[in-house]
């Protein structure tokens, strides 16, 4: 479990050295029929030259290190929430620069205007959990 | 807020590695996706079984505050006080539970996977969130 621990460290680290966690660093790489910044392509670039050929074999084993199963999203039809979900999520991405992880990790910032986005963020979550039943969401994708 | 310079890309290049290194240890080691918006989202829904979340989200936090520590600052500018923090809080938050997924369930891990919902997932919130600063400037 500790691993978990470990793996959030290095997300944290990792958002914070790439300067992910400066809404505006996201909004100039969003901008791009203006002055663009092409930093967070290089960001998911690092991360996919990782998780592309590590994700292939790693589900190749039978099981995780440290635990029995692996606990994977089992949807793979493209359906109407992840196309209406995609679209409000981007929608409120490009308004503020802001997604979950970044949102999340510069609470240590403890700026007011952050810690407002993430309770309205949490809140959200909590509120479609409760009001949009969705038996067959995915555990953590 | 100018071009990235030389440095700015190398540092976007190592915080991309080392996110890519978090996401393929977490799916090692516990068989889980290193997706924020599943794992927070979960965890206030689920607190009681929820351990390792807690401590995903716990190392998430001390790690923003290590670089805070070392450096001296996070080098961001949040956004002023806004009626738009509160829509876009609200439409990330719905969207990404809709959709389930934001950019590291969707965009790291799932397009690791090689997954076509998360790989159209991405595309459609990159796609939407350029034509949102487009339209309404930043």
């Amino acid at each position: 479990m500790y691993i978990s621990f470990i793996s959030g460290l290095l997300f944290g680290l990792g958002l914070a050295v790439s300067n992910m966690l400066n809404p505006q660093r996201v909004l100039a790489f969003l901008d791009v029929f203006g002055t663009w910044d092409p930093t967070l392509a290089f960001v998911m670039g690092g991360a996919l030259v990782i998780t592309v050929p590590g994700f292939t074999k790693v589900l190749r084993r039978k099981k995780p290190l440290f635990t029995a199963t692996f606990t994977l999203p089992m949807k793979t039809d493209i359906d109407m929430p992840l196309i209406v979900g995609a679209v409000l999520f981007g929608l409120g991405w490009g308004l503020v620069g802001l997604c979950p992880g970044p949102a999340i990790a510069a609470l240590v910032s403890l700026d007011l205007n952050v810690v407002l986005f993430c309770t309205v963020m949490l809140t959200s979550w909590w509120v479609t959990d409760r009001f949009i039943p969705n038996k067959q969401r995915q555990p953590d994708a | 807020m100018t071009l990235a310079d030389d440095m700015q890309i190398f540092q976007g290049l190592l915080g991309g590695l080392l996110i890519g290194i978090s996401a393929l240890l977490l799916i090692l080691g516990n068989g889980n996706i290193a997706g924020i918006s599943g794992i927070v989202g979960n965890a206030i829904s689920n607190p009681r079984g929820s351990a390792w979340r807690w401590l995903f989200i716990i190392g998430l936090l001390c790690g923003a505050a290590l670089f805070l520590f070392i450096n001296g600052s996070l080098n961001a500018v949040f956004p002023s006080f806004d009626g738009r923090i509160f829509l876009a809080a609200a439409l990330v938050g719905i969207g990404t539970r809709l959709g389930s997924g934001c950019t590291s369930g969707h965009g790291v891990c799932g397009i690791g996977r090689r997954s076509v919902r998360s790989i159209t997932a991405t595309v459609i919130f990159m796609a939407v969130a350029i034509m949102t600063v487009a339209i309404v400037g930043r």
